[in-house]
């Protein structure tokens, strides 16, 4: 029977329930024996309205487009100028999104840090404040201003290129994190000043602060400490943009951040992951709306997360309105996570190349979302570092492509016009129009 | 744990700054800009609840204000010894990395959260959360603490002088706090612990390194029963 497909169980009469299909029967089984719900890494797993639905439309008749190879289409971002004396200046509006040292071993986090800066974009720390590594190899460097404050130093405060005070993530909008405790190594711990071995839980709410008026205090006392030298990121999950955006602009962000339900985490229930938020194309637009209400577009830059992959998701990104979008999940598969090569491996410990997502359990055979020191050891942070500036360059020439083919001389050219939606749903979500139509669900014929 | 007394040379000069005049980013800004190992000291007057006086100073500089401020005075302070002579808003002290903060009146809620190291006096009494994820600072507070101190605290010593609200503790880690009054409620794995020869030493020091004459015997010892350090399902209820 083990070679049986479901063809040869419904020739013999078997029906599988929609309802109780054999995924939800083996959720009820593993709950009922365990008493323990599950807890992965990554992002919503669901199939959702996504970036795959929508197209460009490409120069016709009626536009011009840009000669391939030949005429300049620029790709550079300038990120936080509201405020801060010394913005940053990126190359390419691609980022790495904030990663925690501890969810990530030191030679992870350098990679990335080598990876990005060699193309000339900002890396980001995470819970757990931020190390030498990523530090040392980081150009532009973001640093993470959470709610466990866990590593919180003025000093790292003061060296760091951009502040990002984080409300929350698209996996786990209003959710805090846990680290296992098999991950706290002796460094960790220390970094965290907790206990080597214990599950550290990181609080949901700032400690400190509660709201968005508090919020403009807190900002304020951050600009402060740093001379507001610094732009200042909000971000948050992707739940209700419209009105986080606006408050965030009133608490005086330089620099917006919004992380759809397909962005990654570290360790959440699968259930917050795949039942909470909301997906990035349909958070997007209304994050524009915010900001162009408030007379910010532009001004205030909106950096957009969650299951960005490729060229063509940064220039559609870019063409709803974002300025710049972050990358976590797939700046790990470029970094090597879930390596075919290492699929035996995966297998021992019960996944697979393409489906491993325990980045929670420290057993990486890539040695990336790990503090076990032999697994780190297989990862050299200048392959990965190679591997990422490959994949960030490939990114961003893929988005010129386009938008050549639309005729713009920048990213930022890139606008709703040239787009069109191929279902219902994401025309609207985007108020684009579904291809072949000039219909736009919601106004009218 | 940190040193709780430093020798400050007596600086020669004050500066004086009125925050009717001067902005608080001036301020700051001024302080910062004091060279490594400075001593200098600045008398603040008018505060007026303004936010973030006297943040990220980074020198062992002396800093006296006289008046009420606003939120995170003296926040991430480094080194230096902030007096404040009146109320201290939200956060007073927050993720203070070492230096001295002293509250001669009353704290609002979140005073000393996160701080690492230092030491912060409120003589009077300190709202909900003191101390809330303290990670290695020490606070004694004269009065109350409100509802929720200590929650998360993960290292560091505090100190309550008078009564503390509901749900001391809640969720701790390996702070350890002492408390002269009644406890309206214990939160989450904090239970009284022993008071050990040690522990009434480290209480006598804390208090006379903030200046009070309480009797160390009088204090009880609340630390983390460490039974919800790794998850377990059977402690589901108490999460």
């Amino acid at each position: 029977m083990t070679d049986a497909t479901p063809a040869d169980f419904a020739a013999q009469g078997l029906r599988e329930s929609a309802t109780f299909d054999r995924t939800t029967i083996a959720a009820i089984q593993h709950a009922a024996r365990t008493g323990i719900y599950d807890i992965r890494g990554g992002g919503a797993k669901r199939k959702l309205p996504h970036f795959d639905d929508l197209l460009f439309l490409g120069a016709s008749m009626s536009r011009y487009p840009l000669e391939g190879y030949r005429e300049r289409c620029d790709t550079d971002v300038v990120l936080g100028a509201r405020n801060a004396k010394f913005p940053l200046h990126l190359s390419t509006p691609v980022t790495i999104a904030g990663m925690s040292f501890g969810a990530l071993s030191g030679r992870a986090k350098e990679a990335l840090g080598r990876g990005a800066s060699e193309v000339g974009t900002s890396t980001t720390t995470g819970d757990g404040g931020m190390t030498d590594e990523e530090r040392g190899h980081s150009k532009h460097l973001v640093y993470q201003y959470l709610p466990s404050r866990y590593g919180m130093n003025p000093d790292h405060l003061r060296a760091a290129d951009a502040i990002e005070v984080v409300l929350g993530q698209g996996a786990k909008p209003g959710g805090g994190g846990m680290l296992l405790g098999q991950k706290i190594t002796e460094r960790v711990a220390g970094m965290r000043t907790l206990p080597v071995g214990v599950d550290q839980r990181s609080a949901c709410r700032h400690p400190d602060w509660t709201g968005p008026d508090d919020l403009a205090i807190k900002i304020g006392e951050l600009r402060e400490i740093t001379d507001w030298e610094k732009p200042v990121y909000v971000k948050v999950g992707a739940s209700r943009p419209y009105y986080d955006v606006k408050l965030a602009v009133k608490a005086g962000a330089d620099v917006v951040v919004v992380d759809g339900m397909q962005g990654g985490t570290a360790a959440t229930q699968d259930v917050f992951i795949e039942h909470v938020g909301i997906p990035t194309l349909a958070a997007i637009p209304e994050a524009v709306r915010a900001l162009q209400e408030m007379g910010v577009h532009r001004e205030v830059q909106l950096i957009v997360s969650g299951g960005v992959r490729n060229g063509a998701d940064l220039a559609k990104c870019m063409a709803l309105g974002a300025d710049a979008v972050a990358i976590g999940t797939a700046a790990l598969i470029a970094l090597g996570d879930n390596d075919p090569a290492l699929d035996a491996e995966y297998r021992k410990i019960g996944s697979a190349a393409g489906y491993y997502d325990d980045w929670q359990a420290g057993q990486d055979p890539a040695g990336i979302t790990t503090q076990d020191p032999e697994l780190q050891q297989r990862f050299d942070p200048e392959v990965g570092g190679r591997r990422l500036a490959n994949y960030l360059r490939v990114m961003t020439m893929e988005a010129q492509i386009i938008a050549r083919a639309c005729g713009k001389a920048h990213l930022q050219h890139l606008e709703p016009e040239d787009l069109v939606a191929l279902t219902i749903e994401a025309a609207a979500m985007t108020r684009l129009p579904l291809a072949g139509t000039s219909w736009i669900p919601g106004q009218g014929s | 744990m940190g040193t709780l007394t430093q020798e400050i040379p007596a600086p020669t000069v004050t500066t004086d700054v009125d925050l009717t005049t001067t902005s608080v980013r001036e301020l700051n800004a001024a302080l910062h800009a004091e060279p490594e190992g400075s001593t200098a000291a600045y008398r603040v007057v008018h505060p007026a609840g303004r936010h973030a006086v006297a943040v990220g100073l980074d020198r062992p500089v002396t800093v006296t204000v006289e008046g009420h401020v606003g939120y995170y005075a003296a926040g991430m302070n480094q080194h230096a010894t902030v007096e404040v002579h009146g109320n201290a808003g939200v956060g007073v002290a927050e993720n203070m990395m070492s230096g001295r903060v002293h509250v001669h009146g009353d704290a609002s809620q979140s005073a000393g959260a996160t701080a690492h190291g230092g030491l912060l006096v409120v003589d009077g009494n300190a709202a909900a959360r003191c101390g809330i994820s303290m990670k290695g600072v020490d606070i004694v507070v004269g009065g109350n603490v409100g509802h929720m101190s200590g929650f998360m605290a993960q290292a560091g010593r505090m100190v309550v002088c008078g009564d503390a609200g509901d749900a001391l503790g809640d969720s701790i880690y390996e702070a350890r706090i002492y408390v002269q009054g009644t406890v309206a409620s214990l939160g989450a794995d904090c239970v009284a612990k022993e008071m050990r020869p040690e522990h009434l030493a480290e209480v006598t020091d804390l208090l006379a390194a903030a200046g009070r004459d309480d009797d160390p015997a009088a204090f009880t010892r609340y630390g983390s029963a460490r039974t919800l350090y790794n998850f377990h399902v059977d402690n589901a209820s108490a999460y």
